[in-house]
């Protein structure tokens, strides 16, 4: 057990050295990085150098989980609330970039070009969100989950469970992308079959979790950030300093777009292509600012990351807190652009026009793998716009063959990507399973639970669900990916009004909030559904990844409405929802409620 | 075992509370701060890209300034904006002497 001395003294001691902790673990990931490079040099084969990249950083991250084992109930569910602002930071980066960002954001800006921005400017502007309405009270509330929070601000278990079943269908589909894509770059660079290649990811998820619930993940997130930032950087930085000779490509790549839109306007072969820089050419108006808004009200309603914030020391490092994942997710956001337009330029300048026969040796290799395909359907002998074919995912993992990079940089792209998806795996995993241990279990089931008993119940749930997702994702689901970007207008519309007017508005009631949450969370879903499923016609034109903008003003509605008909909460708790939004001072709850312990 | 968290007060023991009066004028400067930040969050997040095409026209850094904006722009402005919100809050906190002990 870490409770002893020893282990208390131990952990204040990493506390106060995480800056030497990490910045050892930096530079020795740099020094592993060339010393691969030297074995590559050196002759060693491409499938050694895979096998060491992802088995080196699995076996990194499990020692962290090892490390971080706690048999405390508060060190589990929210790392003992003293993780600094800084490194929860790096954590929640981790946490949120999956590998969906990380593989998939720089190719659907290429094949969108400015309408792509959608993602971009979505996924970073719900922080803002997160910050000023959100993360500051639920860190005072100091929950464990967040429907622990819908629990005792709407007095009890029907608010919870409504929590629960949102939280589930949001994160579950989410989890499954996640081992989905662990169990891709695993195959691909372990040279196994997808399906085993899904149990290793699993394996590599759950040595993460297990042991120390949040605060092995917080720990192990950080050091993931860490590998994926530098794997997202180093390939794009080396690019750019080929292409133009500054070493900074988020700024040089406006030259890049310069040259497609000039190519793009003479180049014959080219006749069809869209622009890379003028809005609207995939999606109107409406389904472009739909979506920015439907992924940032989602960012702000995602309990995985909202939980992230339970684990700063104070209120004041809550909001601090938010700043820096923004910048850490920020790092990585403002670069994917750049991977575009270069991937881009390459692909107008020495692909498309050419002759088929006289191809760049990665189009070869990348077509081999089915991810670019290359057909003459006129006949000439010379490849024309429509008759070249590129894979989101290709971009990023194909950019150290099209700057021509030693092998060494490919398998440190998949170590990043095998970073990216476990971080969030993890990060989704937990909150599922803490919502099933801590509010189920708990809350509803057996409140005289003993904290040996809790932590063994939420140990056992985790593994069950990391199996099931396993499962579902070995089956290789259609439209996977589809589903992830729902998971962010369902948690919107079920979510965010009961959350945000349950701290901004204390005439919001427990009838008017559970009605909200099933009224957003219905038509959420009855839209998606429908229109996915039924041959439900569109309304007003909207693609249902955008189904938040009917699920999330039906939710305000109708939980005002309901509100200002059933009579005003309690003096007790009007005195709750005061004493959440004041940082000093204790947090008065409402009698019957029970305090965390 | 009672396990109450490591720097957490029980819930009885609630400490110094706040004065009402002053929890209200705080909850009233604290709500400033929010509408302040939203509406500039909102503007930044839709109001400028109505714009794109044309803000494209306008060269800023060598790229098109309707481009820039959604891909680097809008995106340093949300992160300048949450640095510069922590600090305000944390300021009327102090203000009204209401900030963590």
């Amino acid at each position: 057990m870490s409770d002893t001395p020893a282990g208390k003294a131990s952990s204040g001691d990493f506390l106060s050295n995480l800056g030497r902790v990490y910045g050892w673990y930096t530079g020795g990931f740099a020094a592993f990085v060339v010393m691969l490079a030297i074995l590559e040099h050196l002759g060693v084969p491409n499938r050694i150098i895979g096998y060491l990249f992802v088995f080196l950083t699995i076996g990194i991250y499990a020692l962290i989980g090892y490390l971080s084992r706690t048999a405390q109930v508060a060190e589990y569910y929210v790392a003992g609330r003293r993780v600094p602002a800084f490194y929860n930071g790096m954590a929640t980066g981790s946490d949120w970039m999956s590998a969906a960002s990380f593989i998939g954001m720089a190719g659907t800006l290429y094949l969108l070009g400015y309408d792509g921005l959608a993602f971009v400017l979505g996924w970073t502007g719900g922080y803002v969100l997160v910050a000023i309405l959100l993360a500051p009270y639920l860190r005072k509330f100091g929950a464990y989950t967040v429907p622990d929070f819908l629990g005792a601000r709407y007095g009890g278990n029907l608010a919870r469970f409504c929590g629960v079943i949102v939280l589930m269908s949001a994160s579950f589909t989410y989890v499954v992308a996640q081992v989905y894509g662990t169990g891709i770059i695993a195959s691909r660079f372990l040279g196994i079959s997808f399906e085993l290649a899904v149990f290793v990811g699993l394996a590599g998820i759950l040595v993460c979790s297990m042991l120390g619930g949040m605060r092995a993940v917080t720990w192990t997130q950080v050091a993931q950030y860490i590998i994926l930032i530098i794997a997202y950087l180093i390939p794009v930085i080396l690019l750019s300093t080929q292409l133009t000779g500054v070493p900074v490509p988020q700024l040089t790549y406006g030259q890049a777009l310069e040259q497609i839109e000039l190519l793009r306007t003479t180049k014959e072969a080219l006749a069809g292509a869209k622009s890379h820089i003028e809005p609207f050419t995939s999606y109107d108006p409406l389904n472009f600012f739909g979506l920015i808004f439907c992924l940032m009200v989602g960012t702000a309603s995602l309990p995985h990351i909202l939980m992230r914030y339970f684990t700063t020391p104070s209120v004041r490092d809550a909001r601090q807190s938010v700043a820096w994942s923004l910048f850490f997710i920020f790092l990585l956001y403002f670069t994917a652009p750049a991977y575009a337009a270069f991937a881009k330029l390459e692909v107008y300048q020495n692909v498309i026009g050419a002759p088929i026969a006289g191809l760049p040796d990665w189009v070869r290799i990348w077509g081999d793998i089915g991810l670019v395909s290359v057909r003459d359907a006129n006949g000439d002998g010379i490849l024309q716009f429509p008759e070249f074919t590129i894979n989101a995912d290709a971009i990023v993992l194909a950019t150290p063959e099209i700057a021509g990079l030693p092998y060494v940089i490919a398998g440190l792209v998949a170590a990043g990507g095998l970073a990216a998806a476990l971080s969030t795996a993890d990060g989704l995993l937990l909150a599922i399973a803490n919502a099933l241990s801590h509010d189920i279990y708990y809350r509803m089931i057996d409140p005289n639970a003993n904290a040996k008993r809790r932590l063994i119940v939420a140990r056992i749930l985790l593994i069950g669900v990391a199996v099931i997702a396993a499962y579902v994702a070995s089956t290789r689901p259609a439209g996977i990916l589809a589903m992830v970007a729902w998971a962010f207008s369902i948690a919107a519309s079920g979510l965010f009004p009961a959350l945000v007017l349950g701290v901004w508005w204390r005439r919001t009631t427990t009838v008017g909030a559970i009605a909200g949450m099933i009224a957003g969370y219905g038509v959420c879903l009855w839209y998606l559904i429908g229109t996915q499923y039924m041959g439900m016609p569109k309304w007003f034109g909207v693609n249902n990844i955008s189904c938040g903008l009917f699920g999330i003003p039906v939710a305000f509605i109708v939980t005002i409405l309901v509100s200002l008909m059933t009579p005003a909460p309690s003096r007790a708790m009007q005195d709750f929802i005061d004493s959440i939004r004041t940082p000093r001072g204790g947090v008065r709850l409402v009698a019957g409620e029970k305090a965390l312990d | 075992m009672p396990l109450v968290e490591p720097g957490q007060r029980s819930p009885q023991a609630t400490g110094r509370e706040v004065d009402p009066a002053v929890s209200q004028a705080y909850w009233a400067r604290t709500s400033g701060l929010m509408w302040t930040t939203l509406v500039i969050w909102a503007v930044v997040s839709f109001g400028v890209h109505f714009f794109a095409s044309s803000l494209n026209t306008v060269r800023f850094l060598g790229f098109p300034l309707g481009f820039y904006m959604a891909a680097q722009g809008s995106l340093i402005i949300f992160v300048v904006l949450l640095f510069w919100f922590a600090r305000r809050q944390n300021r009327i906190d102090e203000e009204f002497g209401v900030e963590e002990e």
